[in-house]
């Protein structure tokens, strides 16, 4: 059976809003107060802390956005082989190839390095296959988490932007060894490596 | 010549063929006793080509049906068996149970070891066994691949090949991810400048020699050949030669790995991402069969594509490059009325009314054998209803032994067949000129031709009460027109071209035309049914139909009739 239940009708003082009103902003005078007369945000002083203001650490093996990453010598190691492109399930990335007239790799041994490189962050769903398919170890899912942009121009990611927000990771540096291995070799008797 | 379907070359027919019959892989097989070599001319059939004729696919690198074979790679090593004889009666020993006995072929001085035979150059014989898939064939195929990648650099991430490269597809298929050589790999020139269009990786090189079979054998340019011993075994140039025939691109074609790689499509975009789309190159009347390579609306390259009546698998390094055109900047890309951009619909009425009033005989038609026989079907319509002389321009140059054509418009037998030129093309142009010249002629329609260049100058068309162009790039004509329609490329339409030989082919649309531009057919339909009251077709297949029973060398045709390889008829 249904429970019908009275609807007090509001005052007159309930009926302006003004003490509901008042009761909000008493909340918000409160955190004021104590953000700028105790030296500290409301994040900080409950312990741990909060989202904007205590960023959120993510643990390794997080998958945020992907970057291209340089060698140890601060050479591009992507060699715009375009698998990532062709993985790409939302089809975020688009690498413009350098063709036959465009610039050499940045690095010696690598004939080829794109001659731009987009991901599309808005549609990146992050979920690494970029990673997992490079077969030159240049691009990492890395851990930032919280991508902004005021228009969606600037939510597509250019080789440069890339480049520097992907830093540096080391690792055995293919092309590299090659060469030296080929530049051995001109050298009569060939020195036999291993 | 006939109408009929172009019979496949078959060696079916009188005389009948005789046959061995054999077993591969454990099924009883009946192969012909001989079969073509590249040449065309009949030889045993080999042990490849009998596991091919029984569905079963005998990996290979320097074998190729159109080239001598050199059986320098190893690949299609299989093992095989043949009945034992008996020296005294010459009869095949039976075994206990009546089957004939087989002896496996096994090393002379190991009778233990299994001895495989190379499939490419290897006869069968009455009784053979083949055993493509036993274990002993499998572990020759893995030691062979092993052997090719001891020093290939494995460099697939930056090799144009990829993709479409056999020695990916057979170390995935055939070989083992382990090797036994831990040495350092041998290292070659890389990038080495081979003639104008080719670039050599040495180290990718399996030296299957199939480049140096082709420009030998094929091109007649003896300019390749291995230099150097042992594992530095390199292809080069003959020393002060360059590889610089017109044919030097059909070895980016053949060469099974990324030694070869084609200079203008260097490092431009990787294979997987082209869309394949049949066509037909219209460098010259040969018309040889293309596969269009295309990503989003953008033309990257064009490959031969195999049709043994037209151009075998090969065809010409300037047919091959001449797509740049297509993409043009300076395309027309708009209807333009008395040079102010106009629309379709207000162009097409508006030479609906204008064309319908030309009196008798005071018009011309000038279309291009670059056209499709369609528009030039509908072409000859137009100027049947306008009592219009009509021509097209000729483009004749040297021709050259293997495919070249000494006509270089793709479609001449077109413009013949319809009847819009008869015999010679461009006997009727000094007609027009001087048609032009005595006022008789006043209306002028010029497809795809620059017809400045052919005795019409700038100061005629002047005199001209209406002149319309119809063109895909800029030129003195299209500057002098009254309208001007913007056409399409053959990779932004469908259609047919009849060639030199009278072989009809089609060839389907790659990809979007640019601006407002659309197909020639399209609008010409639209026209010349609007001028001639006729109606029917909308679409290419009825276009052609209709085409087929009003054009007598292609009764009996359809458009579905065609097929991929096209369709021979008498001219």
């Amino acid at each position: 059976m249904a429970i019908v239940v009275d609807r007090k009708p509001l005052n007159f003082a309930e009926r302006t809003y003004l003490p509901a009103l008042l009761g909000g902003l008493k909340v918000t005078a409160k955190h004021f107060a104590n953000t700028v007369f105790k030296g500290g945000n409301a994040a900080k002083l409950t312990g741990e802390g909060y989202y904007p203001e205590v960023p959120w650490r993510v643990e390794d093996g997080y998958r945020g956005a992907p970057y291209l990453v340089k060698d140890q010598d601060g050479a591009t190691k992507c060699v715009s082989c375009q698998l990532c492109e062709f993985v790409c399930p939302p089809k975020a990335i688009r690498i413009t190839p350098p063709g036959p007239n465009g610039q050499p790799a940045d690095r010696s041994g690598a004939e080829k390095m794109p001659e731009e490189f987009e991901i599309n962050m808005l549609r990146c769903i992050f979920c690494g296959l970029c990673q997992e398919v490079c077969p030159e170890e240049a691009i990492f899912l890395q851990q930032d988490y919280s991508l902004t942009g005021l228009t969606r121009d600037e939510m597509i990611y250019d080789k440069e932007k890339l480049l520097s927000l992907g830093g540096v990771a080391g690792g055995i540096q293919k092309w590299k060894h090659k060469l030296e291995e080929a530049r051995e070799q001109e050298v009569f008797p060939v020195k036999s490596s291993t | 010549m006939s109408n009929a379907e172009t019979p496949a070359p078959a060696p079916a027919g009188p005389p009948p063929v005789e046959t061995l019959t054999i077993k591969v892989d454990g099924r009883t097989v009946q192969v012909p006793k001989t079969m073509p070599d590249w040449q065309g001319k009949p030889q045993a059939t080999t042990m490849l080509q009998a596991c091919a004729l029984a569905g079963v696919d005998v990996p290979h690198y320097c074998y190729h049906p159109k080239l001598p074979i050199a059986g320098n790679c190893r690949m299609c090593l299989v093992e095989f068996g043949t009945p034992v004889m008996d020296p005294a009666t010459r009869q095949p020993v039976k075994n206990e149970d009546g089957s004939v006995k087989i002896a496996r072929s096994v090393l002379p001085y190991e009778p233990g070891t299994p001895r495989g035979a190379i499939g490419c150059a290897t006869p069968i014989s009455p009784g053979m066994e083949i055993y493509p898939n036993s274990p002993a064939t499998k572990q020759m195929r893995e030691a062979v691949l092993e052997s090719l990648l001891i020093n290939h650099p494995l460099d697939c991430p930056i090799c144009d090949q990829a993709g479409e490269c056999k020695l990916q597809e057979y170390s995935v298929q055939h070989g083992q991810a382990t090797s036994q050589f831990v040495e350092a790999k041998v290292h070659k020139p890389k990038a080495v400048d081979l003639g104008p269009r080719i670039m050599l990786d040495d180290e990718r090189c399996i030296l299957c020699t199939r480049c140096i079979r082709f420009a030998k054998d094929i091109a007649g340019d003896d300019a390749l050949g291995i230099v150097n011993r042992g594992s530095y075994n390199t292809i080069a140039a003959a020393p002060g030669m360059k590889f610089d025939n017109n044919y030097t691109l059909n070895t980016v074609d053949l060469c099974p790995v990324g030694a070869l790689t084609s200079k203008d499509f260097r490092f431009k975009m990787r294979v997987w991402f082209l869309k394949e789309t049949k066509s037909v190159c219209t460098s010259c009347a040969t018309g040889c069969n293309i596969t269009v390579g295309s990503r989003e609306d953008t033309v990257h390259r064009y490959e031969p594509r195999e049709n043994d009546a037209v151009n075998g698998p090969w065809m010409c390094d300037a047919g091959r490059l001449n797509y740049k055109w297509i993409h043009r900047e300076d395309r027309l890309k708009h209807v333009l009325i008395r040079g102010q951009k106009s629309n379709w619909a207000t162009a097409l009425k508006e030479l609906t009314a204008k064309l319908a009033t030309v009196a008798a005989g005071s018009a011309a038609v000038i279309a291009s054998a670059r056209q499709t026989t369609e528009e030039l079907y509908l072409l000859r319509q137009l100027a049947a209803k306008l009592g219009a002389l009509t021509d097209s321009v000729p483009r004749t140059q040297q021709a050259d032994r293997l495919l070249v054509s000494a006509d270089r418009n793709p479609n001449s037998n077109g413009a013949r067949v319809t009847g819009i030129a008869t015999g010679e093309l461009g006997a009727r142009l000094p007609l027009i000129a001087a048609g032009i010249r005595a006022g008789t002629i006043t209306t002028l329609i010029v497809f795809g031709e620059d017809v400045t260049q052919c005795g019409i100058g700038a100061d005629l068309l002047a005199r001209l009460e209406l002149l319309v162009v119809s063109d895909i790039l800029p030129n003195p004509t299209v500057a002098a027109a009254h309208y001007v329609l913007p056409g399409c490329a053959h990779v932004e339409k469908r259609g047919t071209f009849l060639n030199g030989k009278g072989r009809l082919q089609k060839f389907l649309k790659g990809v979007e035309a640019p601006g407002d531009t659309r197909p020639e057919w399209e609008f010409l339909h639209e026209l010349v049914h609007a001028v001639t009251g006729r109606n029917g077709y909308t679409s290419m297949e009825g276009l052609f139909n209709q085409m087929a029973q009003d054009v007598p060398a292609f009764a009996g045709l359809e458009w579905a009739k065609l097929g991929d390889q096209g369709v021979t008829v008498s001219i």
